[in-house]
């Protein structure tokens, strides 16, 4: 047993966890704390703000499938993480994050930089803690890491007053937790799972649905044996891609509201839909009263609250998708679905996934698939939000999971650049890619900076319509072309914004010099590197389901 | 048919057993009001356990919602058990302050009042006297109409409380 500051138990403590990078950005109430960091074995990252520290963390998070860790002053250093912990809990993401507070004896005074951090964070983290006596340090640390990580992973915050993480505390670091309230169930039931076996052995017009509980419980291999021993067709959830690959010969690609036509319509007839890892989100059903109208539903998720919450289902099984998928695949095999796949094929011939290409101008579509055609299907790669994130989902084709950085639930503006940092951290010689907007990259641009001083290769591929595309592309159907405040009229020059903060920089305004630019950013290894896609501004993302509506009236390009 | 169908309101008991530390009341019940839930009452106590509270929450919503409601409340981290008590048998019981104005014929009706309900007087003044009333939640709303005949001055209530009939397990 050691004797040590509170701050300096938070820094043993993570080295046990086996942090290896911690996303912050220091301020009074976590001074002790940096302190304490300044001899950590890890690394610290120094961020530009503190919501680029979040993204980061959920950026290596999601890429290596281990908690992303984050610390933050208090008041607007915590209320900075807000969005970040708020999309990580949508997108159910483990993060560690640890926010200073004011003096524990000023708690509730209106201090300078005081928020009632864990009041704010309640509704958005998986669980939250204030630490008012350092003893309690060893076990919270504990508990924080394996409630992030076990069951439905997402955030957990540690609200930690600056005399806390001065007080003296004996270090023990339990080796266990006993949590009464906390006991994920992990293995299915075996008798849900015979049920659901008898039932995809019976169906005529199976659809495997599959969401981001594939990815995280690290079920990919999983799930293509399943697709390939039934031979049934397999879409994804934008939160699922990279589940089965994406030019595999049974997936159907991206389902929902920028779905496929042909994935849309196998769900719509199917007669047994068998739902893995995913929570039929409303941008994946529309109008519930006419979703999935003839199927019985089998649904594996390891969060109960999550089946039978938005649609009614026959056999539900709670468990980790992975230990679940296993037992199930014991207990299927070919399924005579001939017919079925006729019928899917014939709506591929008929609507396949197209764009009109051209042979002057850059349609973003066009960028994408030359960025996946030369940065490889094995890179990783982020997306911010809007109209350029269904493009990549759409035309970037992956070769597996924890590929695809997407802001899903909460659909974050500013999300994809710090992800593809935190990525980049994690597997420095991979090609990391970030698929962004003009008007999302400017929401953390500032993290340039850091991407810039830690020498990241990252390529910032910035399809740039000089519109906030997806409002816009709403305004065009839905609000009469009246464009309210969608055009970024003042947006800046980003290929000299780049070199200003030392990177490197090219612009493509010709379908010609695509490729060439794609090349030249590959080429650069030791700082990011952005292409600014000048894009056809106003191009629309097809096919398209609107909101809270039914396949009847799905959209699609003319 | 994936969506559900609609069914009517019911009301619930639920007896949910929590950590017994500050901060978990409000973890339960920003869960109601983030999710659109319906709290009626709520009720809050140490136990035999003295890290261990019970909160007795009286909900509705149609078998859905409450469905969600349980679910939801099973996934707080500071919730250690949920019961739900209306589906076995329980017993229940309110608590009831209530200021009447000291008339014969108001006292009249008490007096009857005291033979179908248990009530008493706790405290009897020149112009104001107060019941206290010990009833099951459904004796307790038919009380309260009565008096409300009466003329209530001032009223206090609690939510339930509620225990499963069950032996502990």
């Amino acid at each position: 047993m050691a004797k040590m500051t509170g701050a300096k138990a938070v820094v043993e403590a993570f080295s046990r966890e086996g942090v290896e990078y911690v996303f912050g950005l220091p301020g009074g109430a976590c001074l002790p704390l940096f302190d304490a960091l300044y001899d950590a074995k890890f690394k610290v990252i120094l961020v530009r703000h503190e919501q680029g520290a979040v993204h980061m963390a959920e950026g290596y998070a999601r890429s290596t499938g281990r908690p992303g860790v984050v610390i933050a002053t208090s008041g607007p250093g915590a209320t900075n993480t807000v969005t970040g912990i708020a999309d990580a809990y949508m997108d159910s993401i483990p993060l560690v994050i640890i926010t200073g507070q004011v003096r524990s004896y000023l708690i509730g005074n209106d201090a300078f930089q005081e928020a009632d951090v864990t009041g704010i964070t309640r509704p958005i983290t998986k669980h939250n803690y204030l630490v008012k006596d350092a003893k309690d340090l060893p076990r919270v640390i504990k508990e924080a890491f394996y409630l992030a990580t076990h069951g439905r992973p997402g955030p957990v915050l540690i609200d930690l007053p600056s005399d806390v993480s001065l007080q003296e505390v004996d270090f023990t670091y339990p080796d266990t937790v006993s949590i009464r309230g906390f006991k994920p169930t992990v293995e299915g039931h075996p008798g849900q799972i015979k049920k659901a076996a008898k039932m995809i052995m019976d169906a005529k017009k199976p659809v495997i649905y599959t969401g981001g509980g594939v990815i995280i419980s690290g079920a990919a291999r999983e799930l293509i044996e399943l697709v390939e021993k039934t031979g049934a067709p397999c879409t994804n959830t934008l939160m699922g891609l990279g589940g089965v690959p994406g030019t595999h010969p049974l997936f159907l690609g991206m389902l929902g509201m920028h779905g496929t036509v042909y994935a849309n319509k196998a769900v719509n007839f199917c007669d047994t839909l068998i739902a893995i890892g995913a929570r039929f989100d409303d941008r994946v059903t529309g109008d519930l009263s006419k979703f999935c109208p003839y199927a019985k539903i089998v649904h594996i998720d390891v969060d109960p609250s999550a089946i039978a919450k938005n649609v009614k289902v026959d056999v539900p099984i709670v468990g980790d998708v992975k230990q679940v998928l296993q037992e199930l695949n014991k207990q299927v095999g070919k399924l005579d679905i001939a017919d079925w796949w006729s019928e899917i094929k014939g709506w591929m011939a008929e609507s396949p996934l197209r764009f009109k290409d051209d042979p002057e101008v850059v349609r973003p579509q066009y960028a994408i698939q030359r960025l996946c055609e030369i940065l490889g299907s094995d890179a990783i790669v982020s997306t911010d939000v809007g109209q350029h994130q269904m493009w990549a989902a759409q035309y970037y084709k992956l070769s597996g999971p924890n590929q695809f950085l997407t802001s899903g639930g909460l659909g974050t503006m500013g999300y994809g650049f710090p992800a593809a940092i935190g990525a980049q951290f994690a597997f420095p010689d991979r090609t990391t890619v970030c698929i962004t907007g003009d008007g999302s990259f400017q929401m953390n641009i500032q993290e340039m900076a850091t991407a810039v001083y830690n020498k990241l290769p990252v390529k910032i591929a910035v399809i740039n319509n000089n519109f906030l595309g997806m409002v816009r592309q709403w305004q065009e159907m839905f609000y009469n072309h009246r464009y309210s405040s969608s055009e970024m009229g003042g947006n800046p020059d980003f290929v000299a914004l780049a070199k200003a903060y030392g990177a490197e920089g090219v612009r493509v305004t010709r379908k010609s010099e695509v490729d060439e630019a794609i090349r030249f950013a590959q080429s650069i290894k030791d700082r990011p590197c952005l292409i600014d896609f000048m894009v056809v501004e106003e191009e629309n993302v097809f096919p398209m389901i609107p909101s809270g509506k039914s396949l009847e009236q799905l959209i699609d390009m003319a | 048919m994936a969506q559900h169908d609609p069914t009517p309101i019911q009301e619930r008991i639920l007896s949910v057993l929590v950590e017994n530390r500050s901060g978990v009341l409000s973890h339960v019940v920003g869960l109601f009001s983030a999710r659109g839930f319906n709290i009626d009452s709520l009720a809050v106590g140490e136990t035999e356990d003295a890290t261990i509270s019970r909160i007795t929450l009286v909900s509705h919503g149609d078998a859905r919602t409450i469905e969600q409601i349980k679910k939801q409340l099973n996934k707080l981290i500071d919730v250690i058990k949920v019961q739900d008590l209306t589906e076995e048998e329980f017993i229940d019981r309110e608590l009831m302050l209530v200021k009447l104005r000291n008339q014969p014929a108001v006292r009249k009706s008490v007096d009857e009042l005291a033979r179908q309900f248990s009530l008493s007087i706790v405290d009897d003044g020149p112009k104001i006297f107060t019941l206290v009333c010990t009833e099951t939640r459904e004796n307790r709303k038919k009380l309260f109409e009565a008096l409300r005949q009466l003329g209530i001055v001032e009223i206090a209530q609690t939510g339930a409380v509620a225990l499963s009939k069950k032996t502990k397990d």
